[in-house]
């Protein structure tokens, strides 16, 4: 078989998983992104592994190492999600902005944030927005 | 194409037009894959991009398959599709997620995202079709490859001490996993069920508290 | 104690009584009287021992090595050179440094910063001591810099006061504008003569045996008498000492009568030598004498405050003593600088009680209040004395020692080639006998000007007849029916005083023996001619002032202190800071009655302004500064603070810029990161194929 064949798939994978770790907005989706590039280089890795003969199977052994990794890494990563979701009332990673530094008050943040939330469709409901919101305030001070 | 043809027959590996069983089967799970990659990364309906991630694994399980590493792709199939698709849908579940068409599943970021991919893709195809384009895998003939009993074989002979490093890894995991939910689940007292109510009484708690 | 070691107490016991003050001044206040009296009472007893052993002897000397210079041939030493000159003038020293202590235990009884200010002075009158009996050239430079940054803040002593703070600056500017050229004139001195002890210098350039001769003598004698100049008030730097008015009356006191003015002369006595070897220099001198003479004299006739008068005529008498100096008499100079410190000391202390009982520093003021005498009978009395003395009234002490001063002119101007090493040119003593004579005039008629406006006032006994608005002076004083309380202390010290004004001009047979050994008794011509002129200087201010106060005196003016009962400098702080107020200039006051103006004509406008050199020097050097400051001021704000004004705009409008891709989104930073990896990586590719 070409080796270009498995190759090429693993970068078509990998460009895929890239676009949907940039692209996605919820986190969870960010994580199965994450899962679907870490799946290409696994690709890669089994590959180049049978074309070159290795006596040792780095490659197949490295394989299971990272898919051993990857579930760590998701087991993690969702109990990270699952926190954030419940400390901020959401999952979408482009709401935690607390990256950026705000003009004086951290209030217009919060405030913004509460606007585009009650925005979206969520399961929970507008009025439930709010009082999440009051929750992290009263965690803040506390 | 008479040059590539050429050019094939002149590096002594068959060329890509008359390619073998194994490399069409390769070919048609691979677009088969391909495509439920795209359509997990780029679906609106969440649950669906899950259940398209299965999908887009399996077929790289049966990759896993053709490339003869059998103890792999059964790896795969036990861990990806059974263990992690299943937390991911647990992790949907839990935070909320919307069943059905959500339209802001995707962020504003996504045309940088797609021109990111998509120049991505080009640099690397071209680089590795570049590089790789005369190079062929014998599957055929040699000793067994990716069997379950090569693969233990390695594993245990070459690979013992990475592979209980790894083993503390994944128990450093679990109990982080289990230190981020019990902050949580403490926080949020008697909860059982997560969800809307659990936030609903969490709320409830720090508004008496607040009082 | 060898006389030596008592020397070097008198110039240490006030600068340890300084120190004292300084170090304790805050934290035990009983202490501080006692500290600032009584080192300097000890040192002018010691000074006056000192005085008595040397006894006119020959000069004793002491020194030891101070300090290395790299240079062994020219040490820095400590050394004292006690001849006649320098005992005499420090028993000056101490005595009227004491008199000025002690009457500044009641002149600032209640001052919160007398600490400080006794020390102070104290620390001036161990740096005046310093320079009187210092024979090392650098050792004197100390004392002569450190009396210039104290009377810097012993002028500005009541710096809440825009006139103190700008008449320190002024005296400290002005003085150290003399003392550029002065310390190079003593380094050019050092270097030509090979030493820095001055009775070296003056033996080497007296003895006939040495033949030693300076090469630049005429330039060194200038630069010295820069410093000197600055020191002493001379014109053209005398513009500092009126000013220096602003502090407080003891200060003025101890300033012109003994300390910071005294040290211009006595430095030149003590280099003569230096400074008649160049004919050039002395007539220099000689011309500066004759100008700060008449023209202080001038200017004093026009003063409002008295504190003013009495500091143009301490520019005058100055004058006196540098006339001496310029027709190479130093006995006569130093024998004037005694008196004149004596009497000088005695007038200002006496115009502070009389300012406070006044309530006013103002002439016209004084001469509308009447009775002063009565209520001020002391200074009344003690400032008559001073002030005839002051117009060389025989037998008082200003009339010996002006005597000598003519005496020496007239020698210098009829026997140009007798006597003296260096022949002074006749010119010179002609310059100084008539500048001298007419100045004998002019001092008596402002001292008979400042006795008639300030004790013989007429007062209006009818408070409706005052109409000034707003300031109620002359009536409500007048019917003041007590006298405002004197401290006895100021009144004891003006008494003390007093006796040596009489008397020490009656010394002219003994001190010779201390000096050079040149006669001082007064000569027949001059006596005569210098009497009869004061005689007719008092005759016509007398009669100008009859005329005058017959004619006008009806508007009546007012600068008074709004506190007579606070202690006395109090009400002098508070009278100096309304004089601008009520009259609207610092130095004159409009005022018809006052004789002087009558007598001065048209010249009176320019006199008061101390003709216009403080505009001179506004125009020469102040306005170019000032604009100099503003050009720079102009470029650093507008033309160097665009640049960095640009730099901080640029950075901030960058950032701002910059800001805008933080957006804390954490899919965007990926993303581009991502993007700039894939440049690099497309271009490594790139040159990895050669493209």
């Amino acid at each position: 078989m070409h080796l270009a064949y498995p190759a090429v798939l693993a970068v078509l994978l990998f460009c895929t998983g890239l676009y949907g770790v940039l692209a996605r907005r919820n986190a969870i989706l960010v994580l199965m992104s994450v899962e679907l590039m870490l799946n290409a280089v696994n690709l890669n890795l089994v590959a180049f592994d049978v074309w070159l003969r290795d006596t040792l199977h780095a490659g197949q052994a490295l394989t299971l190492f990272t898919i051993t990794i990857a579930a760590a890494e998701i087991g993690i990563g969702l109990a990270i999600v699952l926190l954030v979701h419940r400390n901020r009332g959401t999952s979408h990673i482009d709401r935690l902005r607390e990256l950026a530094e705000t003009d004086g008050t951290d209030g217009t943040d919060r405030a913004d944030g509460t606007a585009t939330d009650s925005d979206g469709p969520t399961v929970a409901g507008a009025t439930d927005n709010p009082a999440d919101t009051r929750l992290t305030r009263g965690e803040a001070t506390a | 194409m008479s040059a590539t043809v050429s050019l094939a027959a002149a590096s002594g590996t068959p060329g890509f037009l008359s390619p073998t069983g194994v490399e069409i089967l390769f070919l048609l799970v691979g677009l088969l894959t391909l495509g439920a990659a795209i359509t997990a990364v780029t679906t609106r309906q969440l649950v669906h991009a899950a259940l398209w991630l299965v999908v887009a694994l399996g077929g790289i399980a049966v990759e896993y398959l053709l490339l003869s590493a059998e103890f792999i792709a059964w790896v795969q199939v036990l861990i990806y599709v059974g263990a992690v698709v299943v937390l991911l849908l647990f992790g949907l579940m839990l935070t909320r997620a919307p069943i059905g068409r959500s339209p802001d599943a995707d962020s504003g970021n996504r045309p940088v995202a797609l021109a990111v991919a998509v120049t991505a893709a080009a640099v690397l195809v071209t680089v590795v079709v570049d590089a790789f384009r005369t190079t062929w895998i014998d599957l055929e003939g040699g000793a067994p490859q990716g069997t379950t009993d090569v693969t233990g074989r390695i594993l245990f002979q070459h690979w013992v001490l990475p592979f209980e490093a790894l083993s503390v890894l994944l128990l450093a995991a679990l109990v982080g996993a289990i230190v981020l939910s019990r902050r949580g689940n403490g926080r949020n007292g008697t909860d059982g069920d997560a969800g809307a109510a659990g936030t609903g009484h969490g709320t409830g708690a720090a508004d008496g508290g607040e009082r | 104690m060898s006389t030596t070691t008592l020397a070097v107490l008198v110039p240490l016991l006030p600068f340890l009584g300084a120190l004292a003050g300084l170090l304790l001044g805050r934290r035990a206040p009983a202490y501080v009287r006692p500290l600032a009296v009584l080192p300097t009472l000890t040192s002018a007893a010691l000074a006056a021992a000192v005085a008595v052993r040397q006894g006119g002897e020959g000069a004793l000397t002491g020194a030891t090595r101070l300090t290395p210079t790299g240079n062994d041939a020219l040490p820095v030493e400590l050394a004292l050179h006690l001849d006649g000159f320098a005992v005499l003038v420090a028993v000056l020293v101490a005595a009227v440094a004491s008199c000025v202590q002690i009457y500044s235990t009641g002149y600032l009884r209640d001052d919160p910063r007398y600490p400080s200010y006794a020390a102070l002075v104290s620390l001036f009158t161990a740096a005046m001591l310093l320079v009187v009996y210092s024979d090392d050239l650098i050792v004197l430079l100390v004392g002569w810099e450190v009396m210039g940054i104290c009377s810097y803040f012993l002028v500005g002593h009541y710096w809440e006061t825009a006139a103190a703070r700008s008449a320190s600056l002024k005296a400290f500017l002005v003085t150290k504008l003399g003392d550029v050229p002065f310390i190079i004139g003593i380094l050019a001195l050092a270097s030509e003569a090979g030493t820095f002890r001055i009775s070296t210098i003056v033996t080497r350039l007296t003895s006939p045996l040495s033949g030693f001769e300076l090469e630049h003598p005429t330039v060194i004698a200038l630069l010295l008498l820069a410093g000197v100049a600055g020191k002493s008030a001379q014109f053209p730097l005398h513009t500092w000492l009126p000013d220096a008015m602003a502090g407080p009356t003891p200060v003025s006191a101890l300033i012109h009568a003994a300390t910071m003015v005294a040290a211009g002369v006595y430095f030149v006595a003590r280099l003569l030598p230096v400074f008649t070897s160049s004919a050039a220099a002395l007539a220099v001198l000689a011309a500066m004498a004759a100008v700060t003479m008449v023209g202080s004299a001038l200017a004093a006739l026009a003063q409002d405050d008295v504190k003013r008068v009495l500091a143009y005529s301490t520019v005058g008498q100055l004058g006196y003593m540098t006339g001496a100096l310029a027709v190479a008499d130093r006995g006569a100079a130093v024998f004037h600088l005694i008196s004149h410190g004596v009497f000088k000391a005695l007038l200002f202390l006496a115009a502070g009680v009389l300012i406070h009982a006044a309530g006013t520093n103002s002439l016209a003021a004084m001469s509308r209040t009447g009775g002063l005498a009565r209520r001020a009978p002391d200074a009344y009395w003690t400032m008559t004395v001073a002030l005839l003395a002051l117009a060389a009234v025989p037998p008082f002490a200003g009339f010996f020692s002006k005597e000598a001063v003519l005496a020496a002119a007239e020698h210098a101007a009829l026997d140009p080639a007798g006597g003296a090493a260096h022949a002074v040119p006749a010119a010179v003593g002609w310059t100084v006998l008539l500048a001298g004579l007419l100045t004998a005039a002019l001092t008596a008629a402002y001292a008979t000007r400042l006795w008639l406006l300030a004790f013989h006032g007429r007062g209006f006994a009818e408070p409706g007849e005052d109409t000034a608005p707003g300031e109620n002076t002359a009536p409500d004083r007048a019917g003041r029916p007590d006298r405002a309380g004197q401290p006895v202390v100021m009144n004891t010290v003006l008494w003390a005083l007093a006796g040596p004004t009489i008397a020490v001009g009656l010394l002219y047979g003994v001190l010779p023996d201390w000096f050079d050994g040149r006669s001082l008794a007064p000569t027949l011509t001059t006596s005569v001619l210098g009497t009869g002129l004061a005689a007719a200087g008092i005759v016509v201010m007398y009669a100008a002032w009859r005329h005058s106060t017959a004619t006008a005196a009806r508007a009546p003016l007012g600068a008074v202190a709004a506190h007579p009962e606070a202690e006395p400098a109090v009400s002098e702080a508070e009278a100096i800071a309304t004089h601008r107020a009520a009259y609207g200039d610092i130095a004159a006051a409009d005022d018809p009655a006052d004789p002087g103006r009558l007598l001065l004509g048209p010249l009176h406008r320019h006199a008061a302004r101390g003709f216009h050199l403080d505009a001179l020097y506004a125009a020469v050097a102040v306005r170019p500064v000032l604009a100099a400051a503003r050009l720079v001021r102009f470029l650093d704000r507008e033309v160097v603070d665009t640049y960095v004004r640009g730099a901080t705009g640029t950075a901030r409008l960058l950032g701002a810029a910059v800001r805008r891709a933080q957006t804390g989104n954490v899919q965007s930073y990926l993303g581009l990161l991502l993007a700039g990896s894939l440049v690099l990586a497309v271009a490594a590719a790139l040159v990895a194929a050669g493209a």
